[in-house]
């Protein structure tokens, strides 16, 4: 075990399965010598060289559909969106063609593309540095979405997004890039997709989340407690298809869910858990399901902290819900 | 200003020694059948529509030496990424007529398993990619699979099929510049054929050519009379040789004429003249190289229709061998879609009603 941030896991998953597997491939804007704005690929364009780890012009269109003709002829492309904010150009490529390459062609052109997005606000981004664009992926037949929430998780997921047969949307909170610390296994690691992680047991409130809002959603858990309130966290890892039987399990025990993420409100992911819950646990229900999220504004540069959900906003949708 | 049109076929049947690729007698017969199995194909394939026998057709009528000329300079490694008009191509992979004929009815015969509308086909095996609707988005992706290629160390070419209307596309700008930037072993194989849908390519760019782009990506653009088989083949068998001994993309645009509607959905008469289709139909790519094939003394006395009743019948077999096949079974509308079925397509299986659709 070594301490890493999420950052470092990242880069980890990346260098640990480039040398397992020479199909491995990465592209992306500044991605090479520049090792990446985030610095997430830093050191693998003089490790593995500029043929492995490839500089891309300033194209996602081009990022994307290249990724996709790569996949097809057999290597196994991880492309990177500087900001999910800037993979609107490539929707088309990820919509229209790699999300359906596998069902149109009756399993004849599979294209296992992975496609890392730093995602979320927190990092006084505005507008265009700051979107939670997963519900766009997960509506989106034939694709995987997938956030991590801790460094392990960033390095085990996105090894197993390496592996997978299917094309991976790894949206990267990158709120959490440098504040999530954390052991981390050596080597080879991986933690199976679609497989959701009870961060904390409890037994009067469920709270079902993802990615920068798991720190937030335990901030809330810990206020709880002292209120006398026991919250078990779910950190769904896999957006989609997500871990139905962790859901169902916990608000079967609890009785009462609150669904927490930053990405706005209508439509996104909470409105199909929220769905979900209600179908398949109605009668376990003592509370109706509360979603917390970011509003249904474009993301605000100043006002930042009060669009994306803190632990005031989850701990009174917890109180609510056991005070119902 | 512009790029000179290559043309080996003259007016007069002769052909131009500069351009003549020298292909045998049986090249040449291979070639014509090719050409003349397509337009079979395509005037069946209409009449099939026009009598809801199949929901839809695009046909390429006109265009069947840029198809088949092209197509033919292929070898066999080389990757093919066509767009919905390129079925000729197809052929020329050893994909079989059944194949593509079983793909038009949609039914257990289509190896798609009658996911798309017609003219949407693929095959793994003649490394032919899927083809989509949306316009010019497989080329960015010739270009990543060329760059595979290269990196795997596999001395092959991809070669890329769009229309006039794709080069306005982002995605052929992209495209371009990556191929550019990475000097992929692509050829962009542009059919100019005059319209996009109902736009003329005269409002589609205020370029002299569409050839003319590559310059601005830094490789080689090649104007060609898409109407001549010999000419599109020589020059696509060149820059496919280029692209395979690392000297980078090239552009080709092969100059022809949709005679037909864009689809069996359009009606070609709100936008172009007669006077205009009859002017083309005199450059008919089949009706010229006829002309060739009987100076040259390959084909005699009414050999020509003989061939051409060879290849109706030849479709007509197709046909029949797939129609009335039974249709797609329900539940394979929840397969493929991951490699494995999710809970959650498990679960809307069990909707689909025996008493719907």
């Amino acid at each position: 075990m070594a301490t890493m941030t999420l950052v470092q896991a990242i880069r980890d998953a990346l260098s640990v399965e480039m040398e397992r597997n020479p199909r491995v491939v990465l592209l992306g804007e500044d991605i090479g010598r520049n090792g990446g704005v985030f610095r997430v690929t830093e050191g693998l364009w003089e490790r593995f060289g500029p043929e492995r780890v490839l500089d891309t012009p300033l194209a996602e269109v081009g990022i994307v559909g290249t990724a996709i003709g790569m996949a097809l002829y057999g290597l196994r492309p991880v492309a990177e969106i500087q900001f999910a904010d800037f993979i609107y150009p490539a929707f088309d490529q990820i919509v229209s063609e790699l999300a359906k390459f596998r069902y149109r062609s009756a399993g004849q052109f599979p294209a296992p593309v992975v496609i890392r997005a730093p995602s979320g606000g927190g990092i006084k981004g505005g507008l265009y540095h700051s979107q939670s664009p997963e519900a766009y992926f997960v509506h989106t037949a034939g694709l995987t979405v997938v956030m991590p929430s801790t460094p392990a998780d960033g390095k085990g997921l996105l090894v197993s997004a390496m592996r997978s047969p299917d094309p991976v949307i790894f949206l990267e909170p990158k709120a959490l890039y440098r504040t999530a610390k954390g052991e981390v296994p050596e080597g080879e690691y991986d933690v199976p997709l679609g497989k959701a992680r009870t961060v904390r047991e409890g037994t009067d409130v469920s709270i079902i989340t993802y990615g920068a809002m798991v720190p937030v959603g335990e901030g809330a858990a810990a206020e709880a407690e002292k209120e006398g309130v026991s919250v078990e966290i779910t950190d769904l890892r896999t957006l989609w298809p997500l871990d139905v039987e962790a859901v169902d399990r916990s608000v079967q025990k609890t009785g009462r869910a609150v669904v927490l993420h930053e990405a706005p409100r209508t439509c996104g992911l909470g409105a199909e858990v929220a769905t979900l819950v209600q179908e398949r646990s109605f009668l376990h229900l003592k509370a109706p399901v509360a979603r917390v999220t970011g509003f249904d504004t474009p993301f605000p540069y100043s006002l930042e902290r009060k669009y994306m959900p803190g632990v005031r906003r989850t701990l009174d949708a917890v109180r609510t819900a056991v005070n119902f | 200003m512009g790029l000179r049109l290559l043309t080996a076929l003259r007016d007069d049947g002769t052909i131009d020694p500069a351009l003549d690729p020298a292909l045998s007698r049986e090249d040449l017969l291979f070639l014509f059948r090719k050409m003349l199995l397509l337009r079979a194909l395509d005037e069946k394939a209409v009449l099939l529509q026009r009598a809801g026998r199949i929901g839809f057709y695009v046909p390429s009528s006109g265009q069947e030496a840029a198809e088949i000329g092209s197509g033919y300079a292929l070898r066999e490694g080389d990757w093919v990424f066509p767009s919905y008009r390129d079925h000729g191509v197809a052929l020329l992979r050893g994909y079989p007529l059944e194949t593509l004929v079983g793909q038009l009815f949609g039914n257990a015969s289509d190896a798609m398993r009658g996911r798309q509308m017609p003219n949407h086909w693929c095959d793994r095996a003649a490394r032919v990619v899927s083809v989509s609707s949306p316009v010019a988005t497989q080329l960015p992706q010739a270009v990543g699979a060329g760059y595979a290629a290269k990196l795997c160390g596999d001395r092959i070419a991809v070669i890329a099929y769009f229309g006039d209307g794709g080069s306005s596309t982002g995605d052929f700008h992209a495209g371009m510049n990556f191929a550019g930037v990475y000097q992929t072993p692509t050829v962009f194989f542009c059919s100019n054929n005059q319209y996009a849908i109902s736009l003329p390519v005269s409002l589609q760019t205020a370029s002299g050519s569409i050839a003319e782009k590559a310059a601005a990506y830094g490789f080689e653009g090649i104007r060609v009379d898409g109407n001549d088989p010999l000419a599109v083949y020589r020059v696509t068998r060149d820059a496919l040789a280029r692209a395979r001994e690392g000297g980078g993309p090239t552009l080709i645009e092969a100059v022809t004429y949709r005679m037909g509607p864009h689809s069996s959905s359009d009606d070609p008469t709100r936008y172009r003249s007669g006077e205009e289709i009859a002017e083309w139909t005199k450059k008919d790519p089949i009706t010229r190289f006829t002309e060739h094939l009987r100076k040259a003394g390959i084909v005699g006395g009414g050999e020509a229709e003989t061939l051409a009743e060879e290849a109706r019948e030849e479709v007509l077999r197709a046909v029949k061998a797939c129609e009335g096949v039974s249709p797609v079974p329900p539940e394979s509308m929840v397969e493929d879609v991951y490699a494995e079925m999710p809970w959650h397509l498990v679960e809307q299986r069990k909707l689909l009603s025996p008493d719907e659709g």
